[in-house]
């Protein structure tokens, strides 16, 4: 028994050191945020941010805080979109059994695989014509199209679930479909929604090839311009830079924090067969 | 970003089958005006693909078959070439380079996530204090934006001031121009990729392993199998329509990674690290007078080579499905 107990310790030991190890990375990119400009170019480099000061904090406060309003506005906007477009499909696939909903799955598995750069340049080509370049409504939309296949496979693994009986209850006290979806299957599938949510979110939020594409250089630009822009300007306040950039993975922190649970019933609702 | 969309992928599909038991079996001869609902309820998925999937590639293709200006592309009267954009694009000189650059990446990319996220999967797999909370620290690279990832290994490979590079040359190893030099900048965004691409494979792959019966384990253990031959001869062959799976939709997604690449290298330094995306985008928005034609002929090949590897997933995810 403490022979167990002992070598689960040492396994736990090595978990700790290959974490470590795998998420020096973030560390670095924090404590780079937290170090002096004067101490950027030193050789070595702190390892820890000993006189930490927050100027990169400061300058994100000063010079990022629209890109980020205009990210928090995209995301929540492709958020809606998807989950408007995606959650009354998987309700048809996973309940309604329509002709031809194979062929319609199979479409937006293919839609998956095409790359964004293909996508980009189409939308490129298209808004250019219908003068949407630098919108931000257009942007939505194309970022919308990384989701609303994924979307829609996760509700329809999620409402195939839900019983049939049920359905058939409000069937037969004379609820159509509509009033069947909106007041039984769309709470029902609270979890689908804020998994669906949150991706689309993330997804959004992290985009950079729509956006570099579509509103560089436009009055409203994403936060991953905004960093992208930094890099690219001044090469020297790196803790600047850095700090954005831990700014811009607070909804992938709040996602792991969060979304864990939501993530996990995803995988348990669409593990069937597993 | 689209890389991201790996690990979810899979779920639905289980789901997909997993429907059909919970019909009553009756339902074979549904009435119409159900049908009418079901497509009443697609109709903005349907509409929705059409104008903004379909039409985009539509686009891109016509875009690849006419010879395109600035200009023409405004008022939208360039000339039809047929395939001349293509023979441009194979005449190019960064043609070669840039097909290379995109087999080793995605063949080296794809052998080093694959192994690590296997070794991983079967470390977590035994279950220790904490392993649930570290295995969830380890989605951290998979859930952050490219180009937070990006932007931090391009400062810790930096030259002068980068931590890798102080960390070489305490163990007494030369400065490497990981970003600036030719013969290294491949290998910096393919190290910088692998990091990002390892937790997809780790959770897939665990979630596999959860599916084979410990029962085999037990059995095996008694008979005097060890660890390594216990994972040769039970865990890699059982694991083996799991892996296919993972494979396959790494190769789509790491035959389409753009914005490491370009965030960290923009494919230089003189198309060292250049791949078929990096060189459409160069083509068509990397320079002050874009090649719209060029670049989504290249796109275009880039798609074919994505389909042919996508068809392959779904044909050997339907046989497994049917086994």
């Amino acid at each position: 028994m403490s022979r167990n107990g002992k070598r689960t310790w040492g396994k736990t030991a090595i978990g700790l050191l290959l974490t470590g190890i795998m998420l020096f990375p973030v560390y670095w990119m924090l404590n780079v945020s937290f170090t002096p400009a004067q101490d950027m170019r030193k050789t070595p480099p702190d390892l820890f941010p000993a006189d930490a000061t927050l100027e990169g904090y400061r300058a994100v406060l000063d010079q990022q805080l629209p890109y980020l309003g205009t990210s928090l506005v995209i995301g929540l906007g492709t958020v809606a979109l998807t989950v408007a477009l995606a959650a009354p499909a998987g309700y048809a696939l996973a309940k309604l059994r329509p002709r031809g909903g194979g062929i319609l799955g199979f479409v937006l598995l293919a839609a998956q695989m095409i790359p964004g750069i293909i996508m980009a340049m189409g939308f490129y080509a298209i808004y250019l014509s219908l003068g949407l370049l630098q919108s931000v409504p257009g942007l939505i939309v194309a970022d919308s199209t990384l989701a609303v296949p994924f979307a829609v496979l996760i509700f329809t693994a999620f409402m195939s679930g839900i019983p049939g009986e049920l359905l058939q209850a409000a069937r037969t006290d004379g609820a159509g479909p509509l009033r069947t979806f909106w007041s039984i299957v769309l709470p029902m599938s609270r979890n689908a929604v804020v998994t669906v949510s949150l991706f689309a979110f993330l997804w959004s939020w992290s985009d950079f090839i729509f956006a570099s594409t579509l509103v560089n250089g436009g009055a409203h630009e994403p936060i991953t311009l905004g960093i992208y822009h930094y890099i690219g300007n001044n090469n020297q306040e790196w803790n600047a830079i850095m700090a954005t950039a831990v700014v811009a993975s607070l909804p992938a922190a709040v996602i792991l924090v969060l979304a864990q649970r939501y993530v996990a019933a995803g995988v348990t609702a669409g593990a069937v067969k597993d | 970003m689209t890389h991201t969309t790996q690990v979810p992928h899979r779920r639905p599909v289980p789901g997909h089958s997993g429907a059909a038991p919970t019909a009553p079996s009756g339902t074979r001869r549904r009435p119409s005006s159900q049908q009418w609902a079901a497509w009443a309820f697609l109709a903005p998925v349907t509409l929705y693909l059409v104008l903004f999937y379909a039409y985009p590639l539509y686009r891109n293709l016509d875009l690849s078959l006419r010879n395109y200006t600035v200009r023409s592309f405004v008022q939208g009267d360039a000339p039809f070439t047929g395939l001349a954009n293509y023979r441009t694009v194979f005449d190019d000189p960064t043609f070669a380079p840039a097909l290379l650059h995109t087999v080793v990446f995605t063949a080296v990319c794809l052998a080093f996530q694959y192994v690590i996220g296997l070794a991983l999967a079967v470390f977590f797999n035994q279950h220790f204090r904490l392993s649930a909370t570290l295995r969830a620290l380890f989605l951290v690279p998979w859930l952050l934006p490219l180009i937070v990832s990006a932007s931090t290994w391009s400062w810790m490979l930096n030259s002068e001031s980068g931590i890798v590079n102080a960390a070489l040359h305490a163990v007494g190893i030369g400065p490497v121009n990981w970003l600036t030099s030719p013969s290294w900048s491949l290998t910096s965004v393919i190290i910088a990729n692998i990091w990002i691409g390892v937790p997809f494979n780790l959770v897939v792959l665990y979630s596999g392993l959860q599916s084979i019966p410990a029962g085999l384990y037990e059995a095996a253990a008694l008979d005097g199998a060890g660890p390594w031959r216990r994972f040769w001869s039970i865990t890699f062959p059982l694991l083996r329509p799991v892996s296919a799976i993972t494979l396959l939709l790494g190769l789509v997604y790491t035959l389409k990674v753009f914005d490491i690449i370009w965030i960290m290298t923009k494919g230089g330094p003189a198309d060292s690290s250049t791949t078929f995306a990096t060189w459409s985008y160069q083509l068509g928005f990397g320079n002050l007078l874009p090649a719209f034609g060029p670049g989504a002929a290249v796109g275009n090949l880039l798609v074919i080579a994505a389909l042919v590897f996508g068809l392959v997933y779904v044909r050997v995810q339907r046989k497994q499905e049917s086994s």
